[in-house]
């Protein structure tokens, strides 16, 4: 089989129990099984992970950071919803 | 004996600290018992918007307004957080909405109060999310991983919700004597619906030995419900207001407040359906779910249409 066959994964871990899993990189692989074992080949020789998560490339649909400013729009001026814009006097401002 | 083996290293792992992810394996009880607590949690986020909701069209200005809108738009977020949470452990959303609206599910009994005034909306935010707050910090240390993570996402979100509420309360406190009255009027309907979130006493609780076995709970209702008694009185202090438990005495020796009894007839009462707005908000849960068949419709038609021109 061809190089051209391989699919591209994103690769996901989980570096300690109890955090999220979170994106460190790519790699090529015939399916979701070798995916994992790449990944971990790969990505986890120095026991960066405790839990891999493998997701074929194409399966993720990903916003563009050129509309980000439309996209975003709607959150971008509603400072009150940060808890900062709230002055409240020195003896309550610890809630 | 393979099951014996199979609950002794999940509690090893409880005890070690070590959270425990969905596809690890669990005991059914153990399942059953998170499904429980996160769907009742969610339902509580979700009717929660309600007797907020109710003040939104009438809010006294265009800065309060947003803020409101902001808010209660936050509940429902967290809500999906929960739910999503809930299926990692295998149930379906509908499944969930089902016990809701069919009573089988509970939900805080907090939100079966009425809102009658605009100070409610203050007070719901200083208290109810304080007392939401207390619970939701102590739940971020809950051994199962995904709860634990929606809590931390959660109360990075709540911490606006409390400090608008306080500072309604503290303007309203500082106004005319009509809206300092207001203030104390909904200060003494919520106080205590407030300490009654965190539910009966320990030792009438059916599920806290197991809760705190398994370390989905951290804390008992009656250390958490210490610890919220503790930070609203000086709050109360501030605000120049009447403290609603005319029994409440800072006790020197343990360090904390001594306090008065909770009603809790009135407690049972309100969970076992009979509060203001019990039957009123499940209804009104069932009439927007009815009211937006058409959305879930047109959008599943829109998909299959979408796919068969894909085809
Ligand atoms: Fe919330
Ligand atoms: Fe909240």
């Amino acid at each position: 089989m061809s190089a051209e066959n391989l699919q591209l994964f994103e690769i996901f871990l989980r570096s300690r129990r109890g955090l999220d899993h979170k994106h460190v990189g790519s790699l090529h692989a015939e399916d979701h099984e070798q995916a994992l074992e790449y990944a971990r080949d790969v990505y986890t020789r120095r026991s960066e992970g405790v839990s891999i998560w493998v997701v074929k490339s194409d399966d993720i649909c990903a916003s563009q950071e050129d509309d980000s400013e439309s996209f975003y729009d709607p959150s971008n001026d509603k400072p009150y919803r940060l808890a900062t814009y709230y002055q409240l006097p020195d003896e309550v401002n610890n809630m | 004996m393979v099951e014996i083996d199979q609950q002794q290293k999940f509690q090893n792992k409880i005890d070690a600290e070590i959270k425990i992810e969905p596809k690890d394996w669990m005991p059914e009880a153990y399942r059953k018992n998170l499904i429980r607590q996160i769907s009742q949690h969610a339902h509580s986020e979700v009717i929660g918007m309600q007797p907020e909701g109710n003040w939104i069209t009438r809010a006294p200005s265009l800065r309060r307004k947003a803020i409101l809108l902001a808010k209660v738009q936050d509940e429902g977020g967290h809500g999906l957080y929960l739910y999503s949470t809930a299926e990692t452990l295998g149930i379906t959303r509908e499944e969930m909405i089902n016990a809701l609206q069919d009573g089988s599910a509970r939900y805080a009994s907090i939100f079966n109060y009425p809102t009658q005034t605009w100070a409610d909306v203050g007070a719901i935010g200083w208290l109810v999310d304080g007392a939401a707050i207390v619970n939701q910090i102590s739940l971020q240390r809950t051994s199962y991983g995904p709860y634990s993570r929606s809590m931390v996402r959660i109360c990075k979100e709540e911490s606006f919700h409390q400090r608008q509420g306080y500072e309604l309360m503290l303007t309203l406190s500082r106004g005319s004597e009509a809206q300092k009255a207001m203030a104390q009027d909904s200060l003494n309907r919520f106080y205590w619906p407030s300490l009654m979130m965190f539910g009966p006493h320990d030792t009438e609780s059916a599920h806290s030995a197991s809760s705190m076995k398994w370390k989905v709970k951290r804390e008992t209702n009656d250390d958490l419900r210490q610890k919220f008694i503790d930070q609203t009185a000086p709050q109360i202090e501030f605000l120049g207001l009447q403290h609603p438990d005319k029994d409440l005495k800072w006790n020197d020796e343990k360090g904390q407040f001594d306090s008065g009894e909770i009603n809790w007839d009135e407690f049972w009462r309100v969970i076992n359906g009979d509060g203001h707005c019990n039957r009123q908000r499940v209804q009104h849960h069932i009439n927007a779910h009815k009211e937006g068949a058409w959305v879930r419709e047109a959008m599943a038609s829109y998909q299959q249409k979408k796919k068969s021109k894909a085809a």
